[in-house]
């Protein structure tokens, strides 16, 4: 071994390197497993938790953010803003709240107004963040233009993304399917709601947010 | 949206037209002509940047019982080659077809084809 364990030669490049704070947004179209994402980060990292999650879509209407989340790797660590935000759709019809979930017209009708508002909110966050967790559904056709547009927007800005590819505990879940359609990005396979490979993520998370770059701004 | 019981507009706009506009024309141009229940076909598409915008603009107009939002597929820009790189040549997006949500529905979509279905008794002549 020369002056520096392999250990310590990284710890003292990603000092020098390395970024100390990111922001970082989790987005993705609704019911993906947001904020089951970001509770699980806080869970694992702070003990606490993000918010409420549904299977009714647009549950989270509400930008929330908690700041200072230390994840570690290692010798390595990065603190982060976690930004939780809410689904992007080019679409919000507040009949399926209805007519799927059963939720009164009131109800369905300010459910659907908050979540156009929601969208919104999410579209500005862009501007403020300095990576994105990608949240896709890996039992789901990876190819749709939410996940298309987002993703040519977050490359637009050069801003690092990470996709998670989310309920992998599914047994009709195809994470392949989805490192194949997103080829120039990493993938991780996990499971929000179980934990499984999540260690990988916040590997990955600490290695690829915490990289110096210059973030592209409009 | 008023909803015609004859026929739908599908209308095919070109290249040529698309670059008269600046990019927050080219947004209005669109969604207005969705709102009337319009489906388009745009010779080359938007920008991830503009389908963006697009997207906050359509939240911002929907009309709970009128308009829900818009139905958009295409494809990316094409990757351009290292001589197109050195000669400055920017690559557009390719063909995109944009039309209301509750009139046109994605059936398919591969790197060659963008199935879709319109919903018939709704959109405009």
């Amino acid at each position: 071994m020369g002056l520096f364990g392999k250990t310590s030669f990284a710890f003292i490049l990603h000092r020098i390197f390395g970024k100390k704070h990111a922001k970082i947004g989790i987005y993705g179209p609704p019911n993906v497993g947001k904020t089951t994402l970001a509770n699980r980060i806080l869970r694992d990292w702070t003990g606490d938790i993000m918010g409420s999650v549904s299977e009714i879509p647009h549950e989270t209407r509400i930008a929330k953010w908690k700041k200072d989340v230390k994840v570690e790797n290692g010798n390595s660590s990065l603190y982060m803003d976690i930004v939780d935000t809410p689904g992007i759709a080019t679409k919000v019809d507040y009949k399926e709240f209805m007519n799927t979930f059963g939720l009164s017209k009131d109800e369905s009708k300010q459910r659907a107004k908050e979540a156009t508002e929601g969208v919104i909110e999410s579209i500005r966050w862009l501007e403020d963040v300095d990576g994105v967790l990608l949240v896709m559904d890996a039992t789901q056709d990876p190819f749709t233009q939410v996940n298309v547009t987002i993703l040519g927007n977050l490359e637009a800005r050069k801003l690092p993304v990470l996709i998670a590819a989310n309920k992998i505990d599914m047994e009709d879940s195809s994470p392949a399917t989805l490192k194949s359609a997103f080829p120039q990005h990493p993938v991780i396979p996990i499971s929000a709601l179980t934990g499984y490979n999540s260690e990988n993520l916040y590997t990955k998370m600490v290695d690829h947010f915490g990289k110096k770059r210059r973030k592209k701004r409009r | 949206m008023t909803k015609k019981k004859d026929g739908i507009s599908v209308n095919l706009v070109s290249r040529q037209k698309l670059d008269e506009f600046s990019s927050a024309e080219k947004l209005e141009f669109i969604l207005k002509e969705v709102q009337k229940g319009k489906v388009l076909v745009l010779e080359h598409g938007l920008t991830p940047m503009e389908q963006t915008e697009l997207i906050a603009h359509t939240m911002k107009e929907i009309k709970q019982d009128t308009f829900i939002g818009i139905e958009m597929e295409g494809y990316g820009e094409d990757k351009p080659s290292i001589i197109q790189k050195i000669l400055g040549v920017i690559k557009k997006p390719r063909m995109t077809v944009i039309g209301p949500a509750d009139l046109l529905k994605t059936v398919r979509k591969d790197s060659n084809m963008i199935q879709t279905r319109i919903i018939p008794g709704r959109g405009a002549e």
